[in-house]
């Protein structure tokens, strides 16, 4: 068995298979609005998060999504509440007072009796996006993004580059920023004065600009696309084939995740746009003949990761074809129904915390690891 | 290895040329220094060499420049990429990855080479320059020196012949600088590198260079010949240079070491003199007084309770090496950070307490990146508007600038400057509103020998009208020059405050040149040095 093979061997898992993993347990998640399921694919993403993350600076990156998903549910019950209409209900929680508005919004109610059925309907809409959310926190809290950046194809490799620089000068702007208003209180300007925004902008703007022309001419001194001798019309053919290839992999997956019948449409243009846009990354991948240091290997426990999300999907697309009703809950204050297979379905997701790799402990790092497991045991 | 043939730079706005008619051969295996003031064309003369000027500067070049067979008319900048390693001012900025590993792989993975040769390079590398323990580390979090060797191997392992550094130590503490110059001997020694090297502080690396190449700039003629010949005629030496120019040693001692041995006679001579400098008791009254003072950043203590009291025509200087509290020192004294615990009061007030307007007429400060503090599109307007924001008579900070650095004209844009003219920019604006207590951050980083100087007539003159000032320097020789007192910090904690003699003298790492040929004597400069002889004369 290759060592890349063995789920006990430290190393760090493939970032496409965590990505595939919370992508799928996100699929999931877009075919329910049942509390139960839903709140188990957060229950499901957290666990594992806690199981598998590393001490990179993006490792907290869940707990912020978590945040913004609780606030997002909140701004959405909040909503519902002031703009709810008898018409979503008779059971009447409390009676905010009424605003009244002029004659021409007259679909439009502000205020008015609050009924527990509009607020828990709300609730379980915002339910929904937020465990989507919380599935894409936990995919950046687990895999790092300039790997991922690193894993694209040689057509892609430009894109890629451009979105790796761009992900480090965006904390350097930050404090850029930051210096610069420290200095204009040093020459007698009091924060916050109108002036003080274009004599903050202009400097770092200008400080970005110098960087990249210098970040440009170290990257030509290090050989930077020295391999690309592609001629115009085939990279125009590239072009071409991965934007729309990756243009109607956007319409075919909406349409297929849409659920409102169309999803027959939606597969045949998924899978026309993955075909394209394949084309077009072969025939890219000719032109640049750059090789990779110490690619990440993709073997049995990313495979293992990716399958476990994916079935949780297909658990639930599963259960949406066959008996659809169980996913929703029919009226708002019904107790909502536990569908076995779609929970079963949903477990399998736990599946990494166990067969993804243990995270590998860092060089230098081992005596800042000590505060964070004694804070994560706390 | 390489050859410049007649070769004359145009960029493409400027009237005269950047270099002209320079011809040149760099053999294999030597370690040239290439030395001449900012401005001079140092850079664009490290630029020919692997193509980055013209191609990727735009411009014209004349004659030709011939890089390991290699005509640089027709290799673009990538395709020299396995010839001439090339390293920049800034390491940060050159980084693509964020760890060293795949920063030290990013080079070779564009040349195409084969997996297995990378990864074995890539451990080689390592080895080589004493990365391995850093190997996963992210690449923002590393020091100055680590950062300079890492984009030193990022070169290296494409293997090049040719290794060209621009200003390698020049924003580096002594220690990082020496950690870094070592590498290269090493490299030179070793591996047999080709290596060219621009760099302002002589003192640091003119004993390493097997050839000095001297760019007198405004269209002079380029010269280069072994480092003792071209100090001999440079208008820009170290001070162990000078010192054994005045006393007429020969050989020139080009290192501390050739110094003292042969400095035996006039460490004799010098004895029955005491020191030159003003005795400590000659002080003003008390100006900014620092007491107990913490400051933390997110709970992680800068300063763990410092005492410091400045006073009016004293000149300090603040020592110890990078991340030791220096700059967070400075910055609590301008309320520019909040402090935690203690006390900071300039001229009796806390500057936390007071509006900026009314802060920078008590205290001013110089920061590390001086443009940060300009922003205007002139330099008359940027005097302008520091005439408007302290209140002071139109054209007085002009003034000042023109004293500080004469012949700028009115609409230069602040960012043409020289880093001379620009921190004197800086300096006159800060100084226009007329605070007692001045303090500058790395004043010298970037300065020529010529600038220096002027700086250091500069601090001489606000000290001997009464200002206190404070200077946060890695720079020994200035501190040397200008400081009365040196308060040393280590670990946010003051660890020796006293006369300047008496705290560098004895360091390893503080000492100057002169005091470290002349040891135990108190003499610091070539200035002490010439004064003393003269009383024993």
């Amino acid at each position: 068995m290759r060592a890349a093979a063995s789920l006990t061997l430290p190393r760090a898992l493939h970032p496409g298979a965590w990505w595939l993993w919370a992508l799928g347990l996100a699929a999931a998640a877009s075919r329910t609005t049942n509390p139960v399921l839903l709140v188990l694919i957060i229950a499901v993403t957290g666990f594992v998060v806690t199981a598998r993350r590393t001490d990179d600076p993006w490792a907290g990156a869940f707990s912020a999504f978590l945040k913004l998903s609780l606030v997002l549910i909140a701004i959405r019950v909040v909503l519902q509440a002031l703009l709810s209409r008898s018409s979503q209900g008779v059971t009447v929680l409390f009676t905010l007072p009424e605003v009244p508005l002029p004659s021409w919004l007259a679909g439009v109610k502000l205020g008015g009796a609050v009924t527990a059925e509009a607020v828990l309907t709300a609730t379980y809409a915002g339910l929904q996006l937020a465990t989507i959310l919380c599935c894409v926190g936990a995919a950046n809290a687990l895999a790092s993004a300039r790997r991922l950046l690193a894993t694209v194809p040689g057509a892609l490799y430009e894109a890629g580059v451009a979105c790796v620089v761009a992900l480090s000068f965006a904390p350097q702007l930050v404090t850029d920023a930051r210096r610069i208003r420290q200095a204009h209180r040093l020459r007698g300007h009091s924060p916050r004065r109108l002036a003080g925004l274009r004599r903050t902008a202009m400097p770092v703007l200008e400080g970005a600009l110098d960087r990249s022309i210098e970040l440009a001419a170290a990257m030509d001194a290090r050989g930077y696309g020295r391999t690309g001798n592609a001629s115009p019309s085939s990279r125009r053919i590239t072009t071409a084939l991965v934007a729309g290839g990756l243009l109607s992999m956007c319409v075919g997956g909406y349409g297929l995740l849409d659920g409102s019948g169309a999803q027959l449409r939606g597969l045949p243009t998924l899978l026309l746009g993955t075909v394209l846009a394949g084309g077009g990354l072969a025939v890219g991948g000719r032109r640049t003949q750059r090789t990779r240091y110490r690619p990440d290997p993709w073997a049995l426990p990313e495979w293992l990761v990716a399958g476990s999300g994916l079935s949780a999907a297909v658990a639930l697309f599963a259960t949406a074809a066959t008996t659809p009703a169980v996913l929703t809950v029919p009226s708002p204050l019904a107790l909502p129904a536990v569908p076995v297979a779609a929970v079963l379905g949903i477990l399998v997701g736990l599946l990494p915390a166990v067969v993804a790799p243990p995270v590998p402990h860092r060089v230098g790092a081992v005596a800042s690891r000590q505060p964070r497991t004694a804070q994560v045991s706390a | 290895m390489i050859r410049f043939e007649r070769v004359s730079v145009t960029y493409a706005s400027a009237g005269k040329p950047a270099l002209s008619d320079v011809t040149l051969d760099i053999d294999e295996g030597e370690l040239v220094l290439v030395v001449g003031r900012t401005g001079s064309g140092k850079s664009t003369l490290l630029r020919t060499i692997n193509g980055l000027v013209p191609h990727f500067s735009g411009g014209t070049l004349q004659g030709r420049v011939v890089v390991d067979g290699r005509d640089t008319r027709l290799f673009r900048p990538r395709d020299l990429a396995d010839a001439v390693g090339f390293v920049g001012q800034d390491p940060l900025a050159g980084f693509v990855t964020d760890r060293v590993e795949d920063e030290l792989a990013y080079g070779m993975e564009s040349l195409s080479l084969p997996p297995q040769v990378m990864r074995k390079r890539v451990e080689e590398t390592l080895d080589v320059l004493g990365l391995a323990d850093l190997r996963q580390r992210a690449l923002a979090d590393l020091s100055g020196g680590q950062r300079q060797r890492v984009a030193i191997g990022s070169v290296l392992t494409m293997h090049p012949r040719v290794l060209v550094l621009d200003e390698p130590t020049s924003a580096l503490d002594p220690q990082a600088s020496e950690e870094v110059l070592a590498t290269l001997q090493r490299l030179v020694h070793d591996l047999g590198l080709t290596v060219v090297i621009a760099e302002h502080r002589l003192e640091r690396v003119v004993q390493y260079a097997d050839r000095v190449v001297y760019l007198p700039g405004a269209g002079g003629r380029v010269v280069s010949g072994t480092p003792r010949d071209m100090m001999r005629v440079s208008e820009l030496t170290p001070p162990v240079v000078e010192l054994g120019l005045w006393a007429g040693w020969a050989p020139l001692p080009l290192s501390v070491r050739e110094a003292r041995r042969a400095a035996g006679g006039l460490r004799a001579r010098l004895t029955e003199n005491g020191s030159p400098r003003k005795p400590a008791s000659d002080v003003g009254t008390a100006c900014t007084r620092v007491e107990e003072l913490v400051v933390s950043y997110s709970g992680v203590p800068a300063l763990r309770g410092v005492d410091l009291v400045t006073r009016h025509g004293q000149v300090t200087a603040l020592m110890g090496r990078n991340g030791a509290g220096k700059s967070s020192l400075l910055a609590a004294m301008v309320g520019l950070v909040p402090v935690s615990s203690g006390r900071v009061e300039v001229e009796g007030i806390a500057p936390n307490s007071v509006r900026p307007a009314e802060l920078m007429r008590r205290v001013g400060l110089v920061p590390q990146e001086p443009a940060d503090l300009l922003y205007a599109d002139t330099v008359s307007g940027e005097c302008e508007q520091a005439d408007r924001d302290a209140g002071a008579a139109s054209g007085s900070c002009r003034h000042l600038f023109s004293a500080l650095a004469p012949g700028v004209p009115d609409e230069v844009h602040p960012r043409d400057l020289s880093e001379g003219q620009r921190l004197s920019l800086v300096l006159a604006v800060v100084m226009n509103s007329g605070p007692a207590q001045l303090l500058l951050d790395e004043p010298t980083r970037g300065l020529d020998y010529t600038a220096k100087r002027r700086l250091v007539t500069a601090i001489r003159a606000l000290a001997s009208t009464g200002h206190a000032i404070v200077l946060a320097t890695h720079d020994v020789e200035l501190v040397a020059e200008v400081a009365d007192r040196v308060v040393v910090l280590a670990d946010g904690e003051v660890v020796a405050d006293g006369p300047t003699a008496e705290v560098v003298v004895a360091s390893p790492a503080f000492a100057p040149q002169v005091a470290k040929v002349l040891a135990p004597g108190p003499w610091l400069t070539v200035a002490d040095v010439v004064t003393a002889a003269g009383a024993a004369s």
